[in-house]
């Protein structure tokens, strides 16, 4: 994909994240607030796509990748799991 | 390396990304309400368990048992601090949480830079080196920044022990470093020069430049903008996954790093609306309030009314309306289960009882409201500021506990505050109002309070946990 593709998905993202996270009311916000940080995790994408490389991966990106991996991973899984637990405890009830 | 799915086109996998972004995009309307939220939540993390998953695949990474490893250790390290976590300390729990995000963003950038400058010697465009450099500085300066903000919530970094002026002349120059550095990567490209290795420490360079520009940047800003600065970090970390899916040509890192973008920057408005601060307040600008302390008592003397757990008992006993207003004292003295066991009490003599929540009480907006969730206060029973407003004058009784500056009068009627205008709970409307505070101290804002030395104001003096347990005990023994 061009540049300009990527930026019109990033422009037509930017529209729906705005139409939708308006709607949010503020009691949630707190388990929002981590349920995007997980989301930003996603950069985990990113490291695993280098850690793969084309096969001529050097050494250096291989361990710049793998640390990339484990930073991601915690703030995925540490992101989604607060926010899981602070909303069973809305949903609970 | 085989990818296990080598034979299936590409489209496969970015049909894949599209099915990931819908789960994130619908997972975050099912955050609108908190009876869905639950679900949302969850298939949010679907989305990403999906999107991990086919890239795997897809890559060929499916035998590396260093990914494995990589991703338990990751997964051993979040489970851990989320599980460990107390609520009151959630604040700083996101924030770190999001370091590690802008982290690995900047580690990734890095990564395809030194593995396309190496041996493989790919052609570097000029989009890669752009977007790499972007994502290296807001990754870097979101990974520190991050950092400094959870120890400031922390306790653990202290204020800024240099002039203001001094500090924006660091910024300036580290900032001017990092873009310099990013502007030496993209030239470069632009002319093409080979070899390619030498450019990789430019960018570290800018790595460090920008990483020692989060620190500069955060540590000078009060405790109480903390959250603020956090949510604003975490718009940066989604556009950095925003900004390395440019440099990845991956979709599903621009739509989902969009979406966090977007996120993160309505947070901020909304905290920075409800507390009556512009950006630029909270990023440049103390709240003053040192000047202003000297008039402190001469509003308090004499005009203070002390009350006793008794004495409020006797008040409680006879009200037909109670509203209950928590704030972060109450949290951080862990009150909020006895002052839920009291709300319950009163409900169960008849007494309409029900919570004022501040937007920003607590640490960060909800963040009250998943405390008092967790002690098993009813959604219903807590009441938003324009909600609860309207019902104060015909509220008997109001207990404020651990709450300050959001039910600070001078918001409305002194005009030169440094919180004028700021929307707070108009408790004074009420029959009688407790106050239960540890002393007549000043709260984030750092100004007195005129609500203490109103006429129907009464200052029930102690820890939160300790009145609230003592009133409860009371009001059961006089209601038994």
């Amino acid at each position: 994909m061009t540049l300009v593709e990527n930026l019109t998905l990033f422009v037509l993202a930017a529209f729906v994240g705005y139409e939708i996270i308006t709607k949010i009311p503020t009691n949630l916000h707190t388990p929002l607030m981590s349920g995007a940080n997980a989301i930003s995790g996603i950069t985990l994408l990113g490291s695993v796509v280098v850690i793969a490389g084309s096969g001529e991966t050097t050494l250096l990106a291989t361990v710049l990748g793998f640390i990339a991996v484990v930073m991601a991973t915690i703030n995925v899984v540490g992101g989604y799991l607060v926010s899981h637990f602070m909303l069973a405890e809305f949903g609970g009830q | 390396m085989v990818s296990v799915l080598e034979g299936l086109p590409q489209s496969g996998l970015e049909l894949m990304y599209l099915v990931a972004a819908v789960m994130f995009i619908q997972g975050l309307r099912d955050m609108t309400h908190p009876r869905t939220a639950v679900r949302g939540n969850g298939l949010s993390a679907g989305g990403m368990a999906l999107a991990v998953v086919v890239t795997v695949l897809y890559t060929g990474l499916f035998s590396l048992p260093l990914l494995g490893a990589a991703l338990l250790i990751g997964t051993a390290v979040g489970v851990w601090l989320a599980v460990s976590v107390e609520t009151t300390e959630m604040p700083q729990l996101v924030g770190l949480f999001n370091g590690f995000g802008g982290g690995a963003s900047a580690l990734v950038a890095g990564a395809e830079l030194v593995d396309i400058a190496g041996p493989s010697s790919a052609a570097l465009t000029v989009e890669l080196t752009t977007t790499a450099a972007i994502a290296g500085i807001i990754g870097s300066v979101t990974l520190v920044g991050s950092f400094v903000a959870a120890g400031k919530l922390h306790g653990l970094v202290g204020d800024w022990p240099f002039d203001a002026r001094l500090g924006h002349a660091i910024k300036a120059a580290l900032f001017a470093v990092a873009v310099l550095a990013g502007l030496a990567l993209v030239v470069r490209t632009a002319l093409g020069t080979a070899p390619l290795a030498p450019w990789v420490p430019t960018y570290w360079l800018l790595v460090g430049a920008a990483a020692l520009l989060g620190v500069v940047l955060v540590y000078p800003i009060g405790g109480a903008d903390m959250p603020v600065v956090i949510a604003l970090l975490n718009s940066y970390s989604g556009l950095a996954a925003a900004t390395t899916g440019f440099v990845l040509n991956n979709t599903a890192l621009i739509v989902a790093g969009t979406l966090v973008g977007a996120s993160g920057l309505i947070l901020t408005v909304i905290m920075c609306e409800s507390m009556n601060r512009s950006l630029t307040n909270v990023l440049f600008g103390g709240l003053g309030g040192s000047e202003s302390s000297e008039d402190q008592p001469d509003i308090y003397e004499g005009n203070i009314t002390e009350t006793s757990p008794e004495e409020v008992t006797m008040m409680l006993e006879v009200a037909d309306r109670v509203v209950i207003v928590p704030g972060y004292g109450m949290a951080v003295a862990q009150a909020q289960h006895a002052v839920a066991d009291l709300a319950a009490t009163l409900a169960d003599n008849g007494v309409d009882v029900e919570f004022g929540i501040h937007p920003v009480a607590g640490r960060m907006p909800g963040h009250m409201n998943a405390l008092l969730a967790e002690a098993d206060v009813h959604y219903e029973k807590m009441r938003e500021l324009e909600e609860v407003n309207p019902t104060f004058s015909e509220t008997d009784v109001v207990l404020i506990t651990g709450a300050n500056d959001v039910v600070n009068p001078s918001a409305n009627e002194d005009s030169d505050s440094p919180i004028a205008g700021m929307p707070v709970l108009e408790v004074w409307d009420a029959g009688s109002v407790i106050v239960n505070k540890r002393s007549l101290s000043h709260g984030f804002a750092g100004i007195p309070n005129p609500l203490f030395a109103k006429s129907n104001t009464s200052m029930l003096f102690g820890d939160a946990k300790d009145s609230m347990q003592e009133l409860l005990a009371q009001y059961q023994e006089a209601t038994e």
